[in-house]
Protein backbone atom coordinates (compact mmCIF):
# COMPACT_ATOMS: atom_id res chain seq x y z
CA UNK A 1 0.00 0.00 0.00
CA UNK A 2 1.66 3.65 -1.12
CA UNK A 3 1.75 5.99 1.86
CA UNK A 4 0.50 9.19 1.34
CA UNK A 5 4.40 10.04 1.50
CA UNK A 6 4.07 8.72 -1.55
CA UNK A 7 1.64 10.25 -3.12
CA UNK A 8 2.96 13.97 -1.88
CA UNK A 9 6.79 13.08 -3.52
CA UNK A 10 4.68 12.06 -6.61
CA UNK A 11 2.71 15.44 -6.40
CA UNK A 12 6.34 16.84 -5.61
CA UNK A 13 7.85 15.97 -8.83
CA UNK A 14 4.95 16.89 -11.31
CA UNK A 15 4.74 20.31 -9.51
CA UNK A 16 8.67 20.58 -10.51
CA UNK A 17 8.44 19.41 -13.97
CA UNK A 18 5.76 21.77 -14.59
CA UNK A 19 8.13 24.22 -12.92
CA UNK A 20 10.84 23.57 -15.36
CA UNK A 21 8.56 24.28 -18.00
CA UNK A 22 7.52 27.50 -17.48
CA UNK A 23 10.99 28.49 -16.90
CA UNK A 24 12.71 26.46 -19.63
CA UNK A 25 10.41 26.32 -22.74
CA UNK A 26 9.87 29.48 -25.33
CA UNK A 27 6.73 28.92 -25.93
CA UNK A 28 3.58 30.49 -25.18
CA UNK A 29 1.30 27.40 -25.21
CA UNK A 30 3.81 25.27 -23.57
CA UNK A 31 4.27 27.21 -20.79
CA UNK A 32 0.53 27.23 -20.00
CA UNK A 33 0.33 23.55 -20.45
CA UNK A 34 3.34 23.57 -17.86
CA UNK A 35 1.17 25.72 -15.51
CA UNK A 36 -1.82 23.30 -16.20
CA UNK A 37 1.02 20.51 -14.68
CA UNK A 38 1.49 22.55 -11.62
CA UNK A 39 -2.35 22.77 -10.61
CA UNK A 40 -2.90 19.14 -11.09
CA UNK A 41 0.05 18.40 -8.84
CA UNK A 42 -1.59 20.82 -6.35
CA UNK A 43 -4.84 18.84 -6.93
CA UNK A 44 -3.20 15.31 -5.94
CA UNK A 45 -1.94 16.59 -2.61
CA UNK A 46 -5.18 18.08 -2.16
CA UNK A 47 -6.99 14.43 -3.09
CA UNK A 48 -4.34 12.40 -1.45
CA UNK A 49 -4.14 14.72 2.35
CA UNK A 50 -8.11 14.34 2.18
CA UNK A 51 -8.09 11.33 1.75
CA UNK A 52 -5.30 11.00 4.80
CA UNK A 53 -7.97 12.96 7.00
CA UNK A 54 -10.92 11.55 6.07
CA UNK A 55 -12.66 13.67 4.90
CA UNK A 56 -13.94 15.07 1.49
CA UNK A 57 -12.80 18.64 1.86
CA UNK A 58 -9.73 17.93 -0.24
CA UNK A 59 -12.13 16.78 -3.06
CA UNK A 60 -14.60 19.95 -3.09
CA UNK A 61 -10.89 22.51 -2.96
CA UNK A 62 -10.06 20.27 -5.99
CA UNK A 63 -13.48 20.94 -7.97
CA UNK A 64 -12.90 24.45 -7.54
CA UNK A 65 -8.89 24.72 -8.49
CA UNK A 66 -10.18 22.80 -12.11
CA UNK A 67 -12.71 25.81 -11.92
CA UNK A 68 -10.30 28.31 -11.72
CA UNK A 69 -8.24 26.02 -13.98
CA UNK A 70 -10.38 26.43 -16.88
CA UNK A 71 -11.19 29.96 -16.25
CA UNK A 72 -7.46 30.37 -16.64
CA UNK A 73 -7.18 28.36 -19.43
CA UNK A 74 -10.12 30.16 -21.42
CA UNK A 75 -8.58 33.88 -20.86
CA UNK A 76 -4.98 32.51 -21.32
CA UNK A 77 -5.67 31.03 -24.84
CA UNK A 78 -7.86 34.68 -25.77
CA UNK A 79 -4.39 36.59 -24.53
CA UNK A 80 -2.03 33.95 -26.95
CA UNK A 81 -4.50 34.37 -29.33
CA UNK A 82 -4.25 38.28 -29.71
CA UNK A 83 -0.51 38.54 -29.28
CA UNK A 84 0.35 35.91 -32.09
CA UNK A 85 -2.32 37.99 -34.15
CA UNK A 86 -0.35 41.51 -32.86
CA UNK A 87 3.06 39.87 -33.48
CA UNK A 88 2.44 35.92 -35.38
CA UNK A 89 5.06 34.67 -32.78
CA UNK A 90 4.60 32.34 -29.85
CA UNK A 91 8.11 33.09 -28.43
CA UNK A 92 7.27 34.81 -25.00
CA UNK A 93 11.14 36.97 -26.03
CA UNK A 94 8.77 38.76 -28.86
CA UNK A 95 6.72 40.74 -26.38
CA UNK A 96 8.94 42.82 -24.28
CA UNK A 97 7.15 45.64 -24.76
CA UNK A 98 6.57 46.78 -21.47
CA UNK A 99 10.66 46.31 -20.59
CA UNK A 100 12.02 49.51 -19.82
CA UNK B 1 1.31 -0.78 -5.13
CA UNK B 2 1.79 -1.98 -8.49
CA UNK B 3 -0.90 0.13 -9.90
CA UNK B 4 0.43 3.28 -7.86
CA UNK B 5 3.78 2.99 -9.60
CA UNK B 6 2.34 2.32 -13.30
CA UNK B 7 0.56 5.35 -13.03
CA UNK B 8 3.14 7.52 -11.51
CA UNK B 9 5.69 6.50 -14.07
CA UNK B 10 3.16 7.35 -16.53
CA UNK B 11 1.88 10.73 -15.16
CA UNK B 12 5.76 11.41 -14.63
CA UNK B 13 7.44 10.28 -17.65
CA UNK B 14 4.12 11.86 -19.85
CA UNK B 15 4.78 15.07 -18.28
CA UNK B 16 8.54 15.49 -19.07
CA UNK B 17 7.41 14.56 -22.30
CA UNK B 18 5.11 17.54 -22.40
CA UNK B 19 8.28 19.86 -21.39
CA UNK B 20 10.65 17.83 -23.90
CA UNK B 21 8.39 18.03 -27.10
CA UNK B 22 9.02 20.60 -29.88
CA UNK B 23 5.48 20.12 -31.21
CA UNK B 24 2.78 21.97 -29.23
CA UNK B 25 0.28 19.24 -30.57
CA UNK B 26 2.47 16.37 -29.33
CA UNK B 27 2.47 18.36 -26.21
CA UNK B 28 -1.19 18.64 -25.55
CA UNK B 29 -1.67 14.81 -26.34
CA UNK B 30 0.98 13.87 -24.38
CA UNK B 31 -0.71 16.11 -21.13
CA UNK B 32 -3.54 14.66 -21.50
CA UNK B 33 -2.02 10.80 -21.34
CA UNK B 34 -0.67 12.37 -18.32
CA UNK B 35 -3.68 13.26 -16.82
CA UNK B 36 -5.14 10.29 -17.53
CA UNK B 37 -2.66 8.49 -15.20
CA UNK B 38 -3.79 11.37 -12.64
CA UNK B 39 -7.35 10.02 -13.06
CA UNK B 40 -6.23 6.51 -12.28
CA UNK B 41 -4.47 7.61 -9.19
CA UNK B 42 -7.55 9.64 -8.26
CA UNK B 43 -8.99 6.31 -8.20
CA UNK B 44 -6.58 4.36 -6.15
CA UNK B 45 -7.29 7.09 -3.79
CA UNK B 46 -11.05 6.60 -3.47
CA UNK B 47 -11.81 9.69 -5.15
CA UNK B 48 -14.06 8.41 -8.37
CA UNK B 49 -16.05 11.79 -8.50
CA UNK B 50 -12.47 13.49 -9.36
CA UNK B 51 -11.22 11.11 -11.25
CA UNK B 52 -14.43 11.30 -13.24
CA UNK B 53 -14.23 14.88 -13.31
CA UNK B 54 -10.60 15.02 -14.46
CA UNK B 55 -11.03 12.98 -17.15
CA UNK B 56 -14.36 14.68 -18.20
CA UNK B 57 -13.62 18.53 -17.65
CA UNK B 58 -9.92 18.48 -17.73
CA UNK B 59 -8.95 15.69 -20.76
CA UNK B 60 -12.30 16.40 -22.33
CA UNK B 61 -13.29 20.36 -22.19
CA UNK B 62 -9.73 22.46 -21.15
CA UNK B 63 -7.16 20.04 -23.70
CA UNK B 64 -9.63 20.37 -26.22
CA UNK B 65 -9.36 24.11 -25.74
CA UNK B 66 -6.07 24.19 -26.40
CA UNK B 67 -6.13 22.09 -28.78
CA UNK B 68 -8.49 23.88 -30.78
CA UNK B 69 -5.75 27.09 -30.20
CA UNK B 70 -2.61 25.04 -31.09
CA UNK B 71 -4.77 23.99 -34.64
CA UNK B 72 -5.64 27.79 -34.72
CA UNK B 73 -2.92 28.84 -34.99
CA UNK B 74 -1.30 26.74 -36.90
CA UNK B 75 1.71 26.42 -34.15
CA UNK B 76 4.59 27.80 -36.02
CA UNK B 77 7.84 26.00 -35.31
CA UNK B 78 9.03 26.91 -31.87
CA UNK B 79 12.13 27.89 -32.09
CA UNK B 80 15.47 25.98 -33.66
CA UNK B 81 17.29 23.87 -31.94
CA UNK B 82 20.56 25.50 -31.15
CA UNK B 83 19.31 28.33 -29.85
CA UNK B 84 17.11 25.81 -27.31
CA UNK B 85 20.59 24.64 -26.42
CA UNK B 86 22.25 27.81 -26.51
CA UNK B 87 19.38 29.16 -24.15
CA UNK B 88 20.31 26.13 -21.75
CA UNK B 89 24.03 26.41 -21.78
CA UNK B 90 24.22 30.17 -21.74
CA UNK B 91 24.57 31.73 -18.61
CA UNK B 92 21.69 33.97 -17.90
CA UNK B 93 17.87 33.70 -16.70
CA UNK B 94 17.14 30.30 -17.72
CA UNK B 95 20.16 28.65 -16.16
CA UNK B 96 18.92 30.73 -12.99
CA UNK B 97 15.44 29.29 -13.51
CA UNK B 98 17.22 25.65 -13.76
CA UNK B 99 19.05 26.21 -10.21
CA UNK B 100 15.75 27.63 -8.86
CA UNK B 101 14.17 24.14 -9.99
CA UNK B 102 16.72 22.01 -8.85
CA UNK B 103 17.10 23.86 -5.23
CA UNK B 104 13.15 22.89 -5.01
CA UNK B 105 13.81 19.30 -6.01
CA UNK B 106 16.99 19.31 -3.06
CA UNK B 107 14.84 21.24 -0.85
CA UNK B 108 11.89 18.84 -1.15
CA UNK B 109 13.57 15.61 -1.16
CA UNK B 110 15.46 17.02 1.95
CA UNK B 111 12.24 17.94 3.75
CA UNK B 112 10.36 14.66 3.05
CA UNK B 113 13.56 12.05 3.61
CA UNK B 114 14.31 14.25 7.00
CA UNK B 115 11.63 12.86 9.33
CA UNK B 116 10.35 9.43 7.01
CA UNK B 117 8.32 6.27 8.11
CA UNK B 118 6.47 9.34 10.71
CA UNK B 119 3.04 9.39 8.42
CA UNK B 120 2.57 5.56 7.54
CA UNK B 121 -0.15 4.06 5.29
CA UNK B 122 -3.39 5.79 4.79
CA UNK B 123 -6.11 5.05 7.81
CA UNK B 124 -9.39 4.32 6.98
CA UNK B 125 -12.59 6.37 6.70
CA UNK B 126 -12.48 7.44 3.07
CA UNK B 127 -15.25 9.67 1.82
CA UNK B 128 -15.97 7.87 -1.72
CA UNK B 129 -19.73 9.14 -1.87
CA UNK B 130 -20.17 11.81 -4.33
CA UNK B 131 -23.31 12.68 -2.41
CA UNK B 132 -21.37 13.66 0.59
CA UNK B 133 -19.15 15.85 -1.77
CA UNK B 134 -22.66 17.47 -3.35
CA UNK B 135 -24.11 18.15 0.19
CA UNK B 136 -20.82 20.03 1.18
CA UNK B 137 -20.51 21.85 -1.76
CA UNK B 138 -23.94 23.14 -1.68
CA UNK B 139 -23.87 23.73 2.28
CA UNK B 140 -20.84 24.14 3.97
CA UNK B 141 -19.16 25.80 0.48
CA UNK B 142 -22.11 27.34 -0.83
CA UNK B 143 -20.42 30.73 -1.59
CA UNK B 144 -17.48 29.93 -3.07
CA UNK B 145 -19.64 28.03 -5.35
CA UNK B 146 -21.86 30.83 -6.28
CA UNK B 147 -18.24 32.99 -6.43
CA UNK B 148 -17.19 30.38 -8.70
CA UNK B 149 -20.17 31.21 -11.64
CA UNK B 150 -19.48 34.94 -11.47
CA UNK B 151 -16.01 33.66 -11.53
CA UNK B 152 -16.62 31.75 -14.75
CA UNK B 153 -18.85 34.47 -16.70
CA UNK B 154 -16.07 37.18 -16.12
CA UNK B 155 -13.57 34.54 -17.83
CA UNK B 156 -16.33 33.60 -20.64
CA UNK B 157 -16.78 37.61 -21.09
CA UNK B 158 -13.17 38.33 -20.79
CA UNK B 159 -12.07 35.61 -23.30
CA UNK B 160 -14.34 36.83 -25.81
CA UNK B 161 -13.31 40.38 -25.19
CA UNK B 162 -9.65 39.77 -26.33
CA UNK B 163 -9.65 37.21 -28.46
CA UNK B 164 -12.28 39.78 -30.43
CA UNK B 165 -10.72 40.61 -33.92
CA UNK B 166 -10.95 44.27 -33.79
CA UNK B 167 -13.18 45.59 -36.48
CA UNK B 168 -11.78 47.02 -40.38
CA UNK B 169 -12.16 50.60 -40.12
CA UNK B 170 -12.64 50.69 -43.56
CA UNK B 171 -15.89 48.61 -42.94
CA UNK B 172 -17.07 50.53 -39.65
CA UNK B 173 -18.99 52.84 -41.41
CA UNK B 174 -21.03 50.52 -43.63
CA UNK B 175 -22.25 48.53 -40.97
Amino acid sequence: MPTLNDYLVLSAILFTIGTAGVFVRRNLITILLSIEIMLNAVNLTFVAFGRALGSADGQVIVFFVMTVAAAEAAVGLAIVIALFRHKESLNPDSFTGLKW
Amino acid sequence: MTLFYFFGAIAVAASLLVIAQHNPMYSVLLLIASFGALSGLYVLLDAPFVAVIQIIVYAGAIMVLFLFVVMLLNAPKEDTEEARLRGLVAPGVTNVGILLALALVAELGWALTRNGGESGAFPGGAVTSVAAIGRLLFGEYAFPFEVTSILILVAMVGAVVLARRERDPRRSHVK
